[in-house]
């Protein structure tokens, strides 16, 4: 049973980790757009399993937020990535496998997953 | 929608931008009269009377990039569809309190869904705001507060990834020994 006395031991395992603050600060960004529109189409399983990745990972210089409509409602879930000194890359039509090797190959690997992006799939 | 619980999720991003402070999500699943009941009450900015009156309507939003706005329609199509109804009392300056009545076994109720990947995600979304989240069934209840999580945590961020993982497991915990299966 989880018990709050757990949640501070985690607490004092995350608080030794390295300036969690900067580190976000300077780091790469997810951001899953969570309106109406997203959260139809599978926006929220998306977005949690972008933080299972990251907490899994131990990625600490990885942001995971959100962002309301921006427009392409046909093309949700959209995801966009924003890595510091790279063009913003952003994903359509995701799902919960497409997560899994963003992650491993953008995030880690820093190779943009092309047939993924909004460009591949409109033209 | 295909859960109950993304509505949720929908329309708490609405007092997320009524600049609420807090939020309470109330559930209560009442077999005996077979109801299932859905309150969500903020303490945001509060709408006009006017506005109040036009607010079901899909053509009706706050926003100004475009003239619809669906949230608060598709869940209450997602009552009317099962015998239920949405009723919405609302002040400006003193908040707003939405409630959603289903007919529980009507074959058309939607189910409530995940709802602890609901709470973690409006965590996320606005990690300042005191969520209160009560699910009541068959005279059991789990409360979570998320002031008493933020508590807990000192200075930790309540939106750090293994955090948020944590609080997930822990709402999912306490709703199965509530017997509240999701």
């Amino acid at each position: 049973m989880k018990s709050l006395a757990e949640l501070q031991q985690l607490r004092d395992k995350i608080s030794k980790q390295v300036d969690l603050r900067k580190d976000r600060e300077n780091g790469i960004r997810i951001v899953v757009g969570m309106a109406t529109c997203g959260i139809a189409a599978g926006a929220r399983p998306v977005m949690n399993a972008f933080l299972n990745e990251v907490s899994k990972r131990g990625l600490s210089d990885v942001t995971v937020t959100q962002t309301g409509c921006i427009g392409m409602c046909r093309l949700e879930p959209i995801v966009e990535v924003f890595m510091p000194g790279e063009e913003k890359v952003t994903y359509v039509h995701m799902n919960e496998e497409k997560v899994a090797r963003i992650v491993a190959e953008h995030i880690i690997n820093k190779q943009p997953v092309a047939e993924y992006t909004v460009g591949a799939v409109q033209e | 929608m295909k859960e109950l619980s993304l509505h949720i999720l929908d329309i708490v991003q609405n007092s997320v931008k009524a600049g609420a402070s807090e939020i309470e999500i109330d559930i209560n699943e009442d077999i005996l009269k077979n109801l299932l009941e859905i309150d969500i009450t903020d303490n945001g900015c509060g709408m006009s009377e006017e506005f109040l009156k036009t607010v079901k309507d899909p053509f009706s939003t706050t926003r100004t990039t475009r003239k619809v706005g669906m949230g608060i329609s598709l869940f209450e199509a997602a009552a009317v569809q099962c015998g239920g109804y949405l009723e919405i009392e609302s002040e400006q300056g003193n908040g707003t309190s939405l409630k959603v009545f289903f007919e529980y076994d009507n074959i058309d109720r939607a189910p409530l869904g995940n709802m602890a990947e609901t709470m973690i995600t409006v965590i996320m979304g606005a990690p300042d705001i005191n969520y209160v989240y009560k699910h009541r069934k068959a005279g059991k209840e789990f409360v979570f507060v998320a002031d008493d999580i933020k508590n807990a945590l000192g200075g930790v961020p309540i939106d750090s990834p293994e955090i948020l993982n944590w609080v997930k497991e822990y709402i999912s915990e306490g709703l199965e020994n509530a017997g509240i299966n999701m």
